[in-house]
Order: C-alpha cells, then sequence, then structure tokens
C-alpha cells in the first residue's frame, strides 16, 4: 500500500513544468556566459600563466651603435673563419670602446661598472634561442640563400630600445619561437616564428624538400 | 627518406676498414666516445649494458697453439642502404620515424629527441650496432663541462647509435659555404673521428662514389666483403682482409662453401 501512495505522490512532477521555456533560455544563457568566460581565459589568461617576462640586463641600443660602425650588422656579429657564427658579442669586443664611461647614459654605466669593470660577461637574453637537439647554421642561409639579417630577426638594427623577452614557464625557451600570437594565425608580430614546422614551411617552398633529419637535428 | 633538397648534390660516405692493419688497440672506440659525447658506466665490465658507437670484436681461427690467429674488428653503424638506397632494416620498423636515411650522404640517422624507446630497430638491426640507453648518463666529477657541444646527449629510454660523426659533415658544409663553394667539400674536410684517430691506419672515409676518393678504389679491392653481405642490408661499411678465415667468421657459409674473394682462385 504504501508504495502507491509513493507512486501517486511523485505523479504530478512529471506533468509539463509551466516554467520550462524559462529554464532554457536561463541554462544557455549560462552556457553563453560560461563560453565566453573560457574564451577569455584561454586567449588572454593563458598565456599570462604560461610566460613570464624576463628583464634584460642592459636594456641596448641597437640604432646608435648602428650609426657608429662601419660595416653594419656585420661589425658585431660576424662569421669566423671556419664559417661559424659569433652570435652575441663577448665583453672583450665591447670593452674595445667601453672601456670607460664614454657618454651620459645609465645604460652605459651600468654596463661599465657591473659588466666591464668586473670582468663578467653580459647574460644576454636571446630571442632566437633553439633547443640542444637543434642544429642551425648561419653561413647557408646568409651565403648561401643569401637572406637579410631582418629576413629572421625582424628591424632590431634600427630598434633604440630592446624589445620585450618574454619566456615560456615550462621550457624556459623564448615566447619569440612559437610566436607572440597564441592562435598563430596572420603575419608575426617582431620577427618570423621559429617551430620546426616554421623552417620546414620555408625549406620546402625554397628547396622543394623539408630536407632530411639530420640536416637540423643533432 | 626525404627527398634532396633541389641545392644539395647527392653523396653516399662510406668506411672500408683493413682488418690485417686493425690491432685491436681499440684507440677508435677512445677517440668515439669523447668526440660524440657517448655515456659509460662505473663498471664497463657487462660489456652487454656498455654503449658505444664503434666497437672492437676479437675473432679467432679456433685452431690449437701452432695455428692460432687473431685477428681484431672495429664495427660502427653499417650505415646500410638497403635494396633499394633508402630503406635500412631499422629505419623500416621506426613507428616514430625517429631513425631515417639522410638521402644526401646515405647516413642513417638518430634523432634521439624524436625516439621513445620501443627497441624495434635494435631487434631489425643483425649487427647489433644500435644502443640502448637503460639509464640517464652520469659523468664523473665536472666531466659533464666538457662535453662537445655539436653532439646533443642523450637521456634514459632512447637508442643512440654511430652517425659517422655528422655533425663534422655539417661543420665542413658550413665552412664550405662560408667559402662561397657549398658543395666543394674534400676528402681532408669531413673524415669520422675514428678514422683520424686510428693509429695503424686501417681505417679510411669517403665519398663511395666518387672516383676521386680512396674509399672508392679500396671498396672495389678484390679482398674487400661486407658484414652478412648476403642478407641484402647493403651496408656502406667495407672489411679487408686476405685472410679466409676472417671471411668466413664475417658472414654464415655452409662447409664445402667458399667466400666470394677466394672461390674463383681454387677454380
Amino acid at each position: 500500500m504504501s508504495t502507491q501512495t509513493e507512486n501517486t505522490s511523485n505523479a504530478p512532477s512529471n506533468e509539463p513544468s509551466p516554467k520550462k521555456g524559462a529554464t532554457g533560455w536561463v541554462i544557455f544563457a549560462f552556457f553563453v556566459i560560461g563560453f565566453g568566460f573560457s574564451l577569455l581565459g584561454g586567449w588572454v589568461g593563458f598565456p599570462k600563466m604560461l610566460y613570464t617576462e624576463v628583464p634584460h640586463p642592459i636594456d641596448f641600443n641597437h640604432a646608435l651603435h648602428m650609426n657608429l660602425v662601419y660595416d653594419g650588422c656585420n661589425s658585431c656579429h660576424y662569421f669566423r673563419e671556419d664559417g661559424s657564427f659569433s652570435g652575441s658579442p663577448t665583453l672583450n669586443e665591447c670593452r674595445d670602446c667601453h672601456g670607460f664611461v664614454m657618454g651620459i647614459n645609465e645604460n652605459e654605466e651600468k654596463f661599465v661598472e657591473e659588466y666591464v669593470l668586473q670582468d663578467k660577461e653580459v647574460p644576454w637574453n636571446i630571442f632566437s634561442k633553439q633547443p640542444d637537439c637543434v642544429y642551425f647554421s648561419h653561413a647557408p642561409h646568409v651565403n648561401g640563400a643569401e637572406m637579410d639579417c631582418a629576413a629572421c630577426h625582424g628591424d632590431i638594427g634600427d630598434s633604440e630600445s630592446l624589445r620585450s623577452y618574454q619566456e615560456n614557464r615550462l621550457t624556459g625557451y623564448s615566447r619569440d619561437i612559437w610566436g607572440w600570437n597564441m592562435s598563430r594565425l596572420g603575419e608575426p608580430e617582431h620577427a618570423p616564428r621559429m617551430k620546426m614546422m616554421d623552417c620546414v614551411n620555408c625549406h620546402v617552398e625554397e628547396t622543394d624538400s623539408q630536407g632530411s633529419c639530420f640536416q637540423c637535428h643533432k | 627518406m626525404q627527398k634532396i633538397p633541389s641545392h644539395t648534390k647527392a653523396r653516399h660516405y662510406g668506411m672500408v676498414i683493413d682488418l690485417d692493419k686493425c690491432t685491436g688497440c681499440a684507440t677508435c672506440m677512445v677517440a668515439c666516445y669523447s668526440e660524440n659525447n657517448v655515456s659509460f658506466r662505473d663498471d664497463e665490465s657487462v660489456k652487454l649494458l656498455s654503449i658505444n658507437w664503434i666497437q672492437v670484436y676479437k675473432l679467432t681461427n679456433g685452431k690449437p697453439f701452432p695455428d692460432t690467429e687473431v685477428c681484431y674488428l672495429p664495427q660502427p653503424c653499417m650505415q646500410c642502404d638497403g635494396k633499394d638506397f633508402g630503406h635500412p632494416p631499422c629505419v623500416s620498423v621506426c613507428p616514430a620515424v625517429a631513425t631515417d636515411f639522410d638521402s644526401p650522404t646515405g647516413i642513417v640517422s638518430q634523432i634521439t629527441t624524436r625516439c621513445f624507446g620501443c627497441r624495434y630497430c635494435m631487434a631489425a638491426c643483425p649487427y647489433h650496432s644500435r644502443k640502448f640507453n637503460w639509464w640517464d648518463p652520469v659523468w664523473p666529477a665536472d666531466m659533464q663541462n666538457y662535453l662537445s657541444p655539436d653532439v646533443s646527449p642523450r637521456m634514459r629510454g632512447v637508442i643512440e647509435k654511430c652517425t659517422f660523426c655528422y655533425h663534422r659533415f655539417q661543420q665542413a658544409r658550413q665552412k664550405a659555404y662560408a667559402e662561397g663553394n657549398p658543395e666543394d667539400i674534400g676528402e681532408d674536410d669531413y673524415q669520422t673521428a675514428c678514422t683520424q684517430a686510428c693509429p695503424s691506419g686501417a681505417i679510411t672515409f669517403g665519398d663511395l662514389d666518387d672516383p676521386a676518393h680512396e674509399v672508392y678504389k679500396l671498396k672495389n679491392n678484390r679482398y674487400a666483403f661486407r658484414l652478412l653481405e648476403r642478407l641484402g642490408t647493403n651496408p656502406s661499411v667495407y672489411y679487408l682482409s686476405t685472410r679466409k678465415w676472417v671471411h668466413r667468421a664475417c658472414d654464415n657459409y655452409l662447409e664445402n662453401e667458399e667466400p666470394a674473394a677466394f672461390a674463383n682462385k681454387q677454380a
């Protein structure tokens, strides 16, 4: 008997509720708001969480130096005799001019006092640093394919101040490698992106082959 | 196997090892260890667990005292071409494309960061040329600071093998580019570490298809042979020996069968 009573008391809840249409809209609104928050979190919040801004040891002025040297980029970033590339200049090369403070510039003062006088190499942030397993040589690109420095590094030579360097908290690599745009759509903001497929795409276009594994890996 | 880039000349690097000159000193192994950041263990007495890219084997003719002869056989990766220049046994089985045939040089590549350690290639290789990292490498004291930056050290759980010092090819190529003649890589510009280290000059290295290179002449020597040649793996490493029993030891012959180099002599 008792079960029968329960069945009858439950019966009315199965009938259509007059409020069902309104509930549907509420669920839909919640979905839209939730979707909006997820997108916002993904596009705005996630990059902030993934990347951290690393200050430069010294705010280097490329434009100022370009006016003073004779051979453009090659004056400081040059090829050695064996074809290897010098990369960022070492303290010894800077010291030729910056043995003592020459101008009124807080960056130069900092450079001379903290690095030159203490005989300490500057730990420059390298925007294009690749993992250890990657082999890259400048010679085939600059001498063989006759590419300009700016083709890969952007117009850094004309800049008066170093742009922001962001480091991936998980991998420790620069944000320039993935590219500043998280979706990797459109033209890159500062310089071409440098993930493996970015190399591959250019190689396929220029040499008709992505090359073998060993061409770029060690 | 990738298409050769349009501006690249195809080469076919190979090695000829004269077994009659080899004294078994293992300098090639030491040179290889230091050149390629090959890790070693505290106790290297268990040879089954040691990692090496070139290994010196000891062969004996099995005869009692007055007739006993010994031959030492240095064995790097054979850099097999496979039947059709591009399909070595290890490459065919790799599910990760971590190993591939490098068509511009004929060298079998091994990308350790791509390898996930299934060891199929190890099983497929008839020469035991591939070694597995069962442990992370541990370098004694401050030796880590003296590793070569040209070769990336490996980690636990991946396969490694001889690459014919490919980084030296890259360096030679880089220099050729800087000098304005990218295809001009001479015999002396690219030599492996073991070749240069061998004190008796038993190892010769170069382009097997280039008549100007020493290996071209040596591989056509009457006494040249390759390990397990009849498997069809088509190795790029040739051996030289005038001793018949050495030839016999390096392949599976029937009792009444003669190695190719000696077959015609008797007829």
